[in-house]
């Protein structure tokens, strides 16, 4: 019952780890970009959940719904006004622009907030658990995966079932073509990077009720989220939750062995992956 | 019989730039009589910055490879060190190329699986290499684990008995990478490689429509920068004589600095990393007391390079005046020409 327990613990904690990924997937899909600065923007998500809360004395989990308008907002303004200078058929501008903005962040935060460790208290929710034939499991992070799922299965749906995601989806084909159809391609792909910071902002109060988190923790939720979209195959959304079930539990499985392989576990899986089937799991779209 | 022409590289301006370094090379090798130990410090550290962007460009300027992770042979470059010297008993020095060639021996295989990885994705590839490595760094206990550890003093008078005659050799050591680094990457440029790294620089699709095989020259890249980045790493950490995981495989002091000098300085010009070293250090100089302020403001600097004079510094001046301070462009002179023959 041991490894039953520590597996169902990655596969939850995996949820997380696909709230990262779709983030990154849903950027990439659109507009071929890969933002390094998405780890960062999480950690922002988390501090501006941080103020809200002190603030407003709300309870983090419903101060969701003002921190996710604040960051779609954001990243509407970041792709309007940086980001879209950057794309183009090279890649070295998205890269080193995205770069330079991780780093600002990080020192930005430093500067607004120092680099001492921060918490969300979510009230009794946080230890709350119930058994399942001899598991214990937790209800937060039950909840974070039933959000995860629910997020994952919003943009699926978003994605072939509205005109928004028509539009996302003839501009990642053939951008002229969405251009000329009279799609403002500025504004698609400013509408996707706000989307995809609305996800992270989730994932960001998820994130910072569950673990400590200072300013330098971005880095680190880039690689998962990534490591879970190579995983589960680029440009499959359902791919990244399953990327990030498979990392999580990596992560589990390794911690258990020797708590100093926790994070080293999850990098050896991504990397099997990546020298057996680059393609990914379950793979669509071939970039 | 010879060709009906020949390649010259020279111009009037690479020749003043050649001779501007042949005298600042005089002067930089006779520091120690003129300088204080502060100065032969900076001047180190300069030369290691000089040496990791000019490999960084290299790597993303001409190869197209944009690596955020080139930490990991920084790291990896130090622990060959400490390891061959406190474990092996090898002398510092001979240790020092030792590292370089593990490196590339190591880049071989992530090259074989980061490769996979398009452009983008390629980028975030290379950082959790640089994961990786740090996170088996720490896991070694023989040399100190997540804590790290100090060569030993044995290890250190090995080299020279006195303090003095140590920091002497150390930034004569420093010194003649940079130049065999700086060298190489001329030479280099010069040979047919560099013709086919030009041509998948200014235009990948056109460069192997014309034939170049260019998988095989990413790979020769990748591979040649891991070695003179690993040999950099390993002196760093020499003068450092302390390693820890965070230090050696630190993104910020080997990446995101690098990347910056390069951007700014100008990057695909081998000049580029040369003048933003000299723009970094001018600017922390002054501006080091500012702490995290410094970080966030060269960020901007980046972005606002990147976004508005894409060359840099030098693509700006070379753009305009025509210069190049390194024999490096290729013009034909035929035989006819009694001038040139």
């Amino acid at each position: 019952m041991e490894w039953a327990n520590i597996i169902i613990q990655g596969v939850l904690i995996g949820g997380l780890y696909a709230m990262f990924a779709a983030g990154l997937a849903l950027i990439f899909g659109v507009m071929r970009l890969v933002n390094i600065a998405h780890g960062d923007l999480i950690v922002l998500a988390a501090y501006v959940a941080l103020m809200t809360t002190d603030t407003l004395g709300l309870n983090p989990l419903i101060a969701i719904v003002i921190v996710v308008p604040i960051m779609a907002a954001i990243g509407y303004a970041l792709q309007r006004a940086l980001l879209n200078r950057t794309l183009g058929d090279d890649v070295l501008p998205p890269l080193l622009v995205t770069f330079g903005l991780s780093v600002i962040i990080q020192n930005a935060l430093l500067e607004a907030f120092t680099a001492d460790s921060r918490r969300l208290k979510a009230g009794p929710i946080e230890v709350q658990t119930f058994e399942v034939a001899g598991v214990w499991i937790g209800v937060l992070p039950l909840l974070q995966f039933v959000v995860a799922i629910a997020v994952i299965a919003g943009l699926q749906l978003l994605f072939y079932r509205t005109a928004l995601g028509r539009a996302f989806r003839a501009t990642s084909d053939d951008q002229s073509v969405a251009q000329l159809m009279g799609l403002d391609n500025r504004h698609v792909f400013a509408l996707a990077m706000a989307l995809s910071l609305a996800v992270i902002a989730v994932a960001g109060v998820f994130l910072a009720v569950r673990t400590n988190f200072d300013p330098a923790i971005g880095p680190a939720r880039l690689i998962f989220g990534f490591e879970a979209v190579i995983i589960g195959g680029l440009g499959s959304m359902w791919g990244t939750l399953a990327g990030g079930i498979i990392l999580g539990v990596s992560q589990a499985i390794g911690a258990q062995i020797n708590p100093g392989w926790q994070l080293l576990a999850g990098h050896l899986a991504f990397l099997l992956i990546l020298a057996v089937r680059p393609e990914g799991l379950f793979p669509k779209v071939q970039t | 019989m010879s060709a009906p022409f020949r390649v010259e590289h020279a111009t009037r301006s690479s020749q003043v730039g050649m001779a501007i370094f042949a005298a600042a090379l005089v002067a930089l090798a006779a520091a120690p009589f003129w300088g204080g130990r502060d100065d032969l410090r900076l001047l180190s550290e300069i030369y290691a910055y000089v040496a990791l962007a000019s490999l960084w460009n290299l790597l993303a300027g001409y190869a197209g490879l944009v690596s955020v992770g080139q930490q990991a042979y920084v790291g990896l470059g130090g622990y060959v060190l400490f390891a061959s010297t406190i474990l092996a008993g090898l002398h510092p020095f001979v240790a020092v190329p030792l590292a370089g060639m593990v490196a590339g021996v190591v880049a071989l295989p992530v090259a074989g699986l980061m490769f996979r990885l398009r452009g983008h994705y390629f980028a975030i590839g290379t950082w959790v290499v640089a994961e990786v490595f740090r996170l088996i760094a720490s896991q070694i206990s023989a040399l100190g684990g997540g804590s790290g550890i100090s060569l030993p003093a044995g290890i250190v008078t090995s080299m020279a008995s006195s303090r003095q005659m140590r920091e002497f050799l150390i930034y004569w050591v420093a010194l003649a990478l940079v130049v065999v680094v700086l060298g190489a990457i001329v030479l280099l440029l010069r040979s047919r490689y560099g013709l086919a790294l030009t041509a998948i620089r200014d235009n990948e699709l056109a460069a192997r429509s014309n034939g170049v095989d260019v998988a095989r020259t990413k790979l020769v890249v990748y591979v040649l920068t891991a070695f003179g980045t690993a040999m950099i790493g390993a002196l760093i950490f020499l003068q450092k004589l302390r390693i820890s995981p965070d230090t050696a495989f630190s993104v910020n002091d080997w990446t995101a600095f690098v990347i910056f000098i390069t951007v700014i300085g100008g990057i695909g010009r081998v000049e580029g990393p040369i003048i933003g070293t000299i723009v970094f250090f001018l600017l922390r100089q002054t501006l080091a007391d500012l702490g995290s302020l410094y970080l966030l403001m060269l960020g901007a600097v980046a972005i606002a390079v990147m976004l508005f004079a894409p060359k840099g510094i030098w693509g700006l001046i070379a753009d305009r005046f025509g210069w190049q301070l390194l024999p490096l462009e290729r013009r034909l002179h035929f035989a006819p020409d009694a001038r040139t023959t």
